[in-house]
């Protein structure tokens, strides 16, 4: 029994004052954020272990997600609909878009559903909820580390001279999950209150394949329309991890409107995600 | 001393909406939204309901404290409030300490990972770190008695197994706070004692426990203090004795208040077709009888309505413990004697009981209507509440009560002396 006392006697008794929905972005809020990672990392280990659980080829599915679609893409739009990829190998280009477009596409899906998937612990227990999507973006952001080594592989095999521009890399992916986590925070919550997501979001991200140009370079859309098309910011994301990769000169201008977008995501996405949260397990 | 936990004026509002699916679409709130603005429609169907109201309470480090109550009364929601899962509306609560809730057991549970796997995840879930998880680690498998599956997914476990790792890892939590909810209600007996005892230890080295329960037996053991809620506020708060009599008391006078007190179920709303609509209990002789004790002779009447006649028909009564678990299944069908047909209207049925086999405490009625071995034409399992009142049957002074068994049946006990006493007297009076 005596580890009872040993094991709290030197640690300081927190004080927890709970009211009325008080101020919403509290200092104890973020305290209490920064207490539930580990938890955040035990449900990504737990949503990783499960996915590829009973099935024979494992998270080498992780892998051939995308080398599949890469594969038929190449064929469909590289070889026979002669899609420029503005002189880099088509198969690729279109690889260097589809990574970052199946992060971002499998992080706000699986965040979206993730909330009510887990309704039974939020029911039960407390900790901050955004811990929940935020697994979930952590998990498919293991997915897109497993393919990248892929996409490291055909660099490679290309014979691709990264240059100075690869430096830019750590920012362009911080902007990827930054977008995610914005989309994925505002989806989740949107979906614990109107389960219409679950039916509106898989068919929205396929048209926004579209709307990306992940399968095109974005230099095929006219000049007057690119401005507009960077509100997207994966096209921002996709155009600048294309240049850092292929040495090509960056869209400044693109890459800083979808920038702009991607926080004005980040901030709206979190802020309604707070605002549900607080009577989350009311309405779930 | 100075309190671990103060509750002041805490409440807890929830609109509802009887009509309304429980979320919404967005569809919804759009049409809602303009009807609103186009009809300067109000918010009339939504009732405000008060699930908690005025509640004050200030439990000091060490105790162990008892919440009962009927069910609806507002307890989980107190425990709900104070282990932060929703927000109060109005009031404030401080709590010293971390809080850790056990609001369900195995909260997190998944059935793919293993024991081992689930141990940690558990653990994280109620707020442990890693570390500390792997410091109590021995500890927590040596209390569930797991260690041989350990490595075997949790699916694959008896219900016991189950029920005692997900114990074991909360039991090793370690919050100054610890909230439990009917926990207790599952499980065999040797794995409840070993639960209580371990809540006992807990408050024993200084921690708090605030313990909801309608087990009342285990309330009075122990509790130090008892609260009871009513109607969403705290209608009595003292020691677990004085406690557990004020809300026996209540249960008692609010059964009187409604209906006559002889009538367990009565409804004027017949929905369904067929249905009952009435269960009383009548005494030997057909008489209005307005309690049951243990070993009472009784007999439950169940009226039913039918608006058609329904051939080769039967009734079956059951009888559960409040926490659900069913203790006896009486039906006119295994019972060749009887032969039943529902015709058009309202009739009754008596199931007679000359000996009432239960310890004296809280059940529920069930009843259903069958065409037995081929459908239910309908079933509550939980219709109507049943309060057995003591009766001294064995002349000891100590009435069986639902705290020490569910069942008390006749029987005699014979030591080997009588029975040989009795073999002699039999010989000899050949």
């Amino acid at each position: 029994m005596h580890s009872y006392v040993e094991a709290n006697s030197n640690k300081p008794v927190p004080i927890v004052a709970i009211t009325a929905a008080g101020a919403r972005w509290s200092r104890q809020y973020f305290v209490d954020l920064w207490q539930a990672r580990e938890l955040m990392f035990m449900l990504t280990w737990r949503d990783v272990k499960l996915r590829y659980r009973q099935t024979l080829l494992g998270a080498a599915w992780a892998i051939l997600q995308p080398l599949l679609t890469m594969i038929v893409f190449w064929i469909f739009f590289g070889r026979l609909a002669k899609i420029s990829s503005d002189g880099v190998p088509y198969a690729l280009f279109v690889f260097a878009g589809l990574l970052p477009w199946t992060f971002f596409s499998s992080a706000v899906l699986s965040a979206a559903s993730s909330m009510v998937e887990n309704s039974a612990l939020i029911n039960k227990v407390y900790f901050p909820r955004a811990v929940i999507p935020g697994a979930a973006i952590l998990a498919a952001l293991v997915d897109l580390a497993l393919s990248s080594v892929l996409l490291a592989i055909l660099l490679v095999a290309y014979r691709t001279n990264p240059g100075w521009n690869v430096l830019a890399l750590p920012l362009l992916l911080i902007m990827l999950i930054v977008t995610a986590i914005g989309v994925g925070l505002g989806v989740a919550a949107l979906n614990a209150k109107y389960r219409d997501v679950r039916y509106a979001l898989p068919f929205a991200l396929q048209l926004s394949l579209f709307l990306t140009p992940v399968i095109y370079p974005e230099s095929m859309v006219p000049v007057a329309y690119r401005p507009f098309l960077a509100l997207n910011p994966m096209v921002g994301i996709i155009s600048g991890l294309r240049s850092a990769l292929f040495n090509a000169p960056y869209n400044g201008t693109l890459i800083g409107i979808s920038l702009l977008s991607s926080a004005f995501l980040a901030i709206l996405g979190a802020s309604y995600f707070r605002k549900v949260e607080v009577d989350l397990a009311d309405c779930i | 001393m100075q309190s671990i936990l103060r509750v002041e004026q805490l409440g807890k509002m929830y609109k509802i909406a009887p009509t309304r699916a429980r979320y919404e679409t967005l569809g919804d709130t759009i049409s809602t939204l303009v009807r609103r603005t186009l009809l300067r429609q109000s918010r009339l169907e939504l009732k405000q309901f008060w699930a908690l109201r005025n509640v004050d309470l200030e439990v000091k480090p060490g105790e162990l404290v008892g919440i009962i109550g009927r069910n609806g009364s507002g307890k989980t929601t107190l425990l709900k409030l104070i282990s932060r899962v929703t927000l109060p509306t109005e009031g404030r609560i401080e709590a010293h300490g971390r809080i850790a809730s056990l609001l369900g057991l195995g909260t997190g549970f998944h059935p793919e990972l293993t024991g081992r796997e689930n141990i940690f995840l558990n653990g994280a879930i109620l707020g442990m770190s890693r570390a500390e998880v792997r410091g109590q680690f021995d500890e927590i498998v040596d209390f569930s008695e797991i260690e041989t599956f350990l490595e075997t997914p949790v699916k694959f476990y008896s219900n016991g197994m189950y029920m005692r790792l997900a114990f074991a890892v909360a039991a090793h939590l370690q919050p100054e706070i610890l909230l439990v909810d009917e926990v207790l209600a599952v499980g065999d007996a040797a794995f409840q004692r070993k639960c209580l005892a371990k809540m006992n230890d807990i408050a024993g080295v200084g921690r708090t426990v605030l313990f909801v329960s309608h087990n009342l037996g285990v309330v009075s053991r122990l509790c130090k203090t008892c609260v009871v809620i009513k109607d969403g506020h705290i209608a009595y708060s003292g020691t677990p004795t004085d406690a557990v009599g004020y809300y026996e008391r209540d249960l008692l006078a609010a059964a009187g208040s409604s209906r006559e007190p002889h009538v367990l179920f009565e409804t004027s709303e017949t929905i369904d077709d067929p249905s009952v609509v009435k269960i009383e209990m009548l005494d030997g002789e057909g008489r209005s009888k307005a309690t049951v004790a243990t070993w009472d002779e009784v007999v439950f009447r169940v009226w039913f309505q039918s608006k058609e006649a329904i051939r080769n028909t039967g009734v079956e009564l059951q009888i559960n413990t409040i926490e659900g678990q069913r203790l006896v299944w009486l039906s006119t069908r295994p019972d060749n004697t009887v032969q039943m047909d529902f015709a058009p209207g309202v009739d009754y049925v008596d199931c007679h009981i000359p000996r009432f086999p239960l310890s004296a405490g809280e059940f529920t009625i069930g009843v259903g209507l069958a065409i037995p071995g081929m459908k239910w034409l309908w079933l509550r399992e939980e219709l109507a509440q049943l309060r057995v009142l003591e009766n001294d049957v064995y002349g000891s002074g100590m009435a069986p009560v639902t705290g020490r068994a569910q069942i008390a049946f006749e029987h005699t006990w014979k030591t080997s002396a009588q029975t040989r006493n009795q073999e002699s007297g039999d010989a000899s009076n050949v």
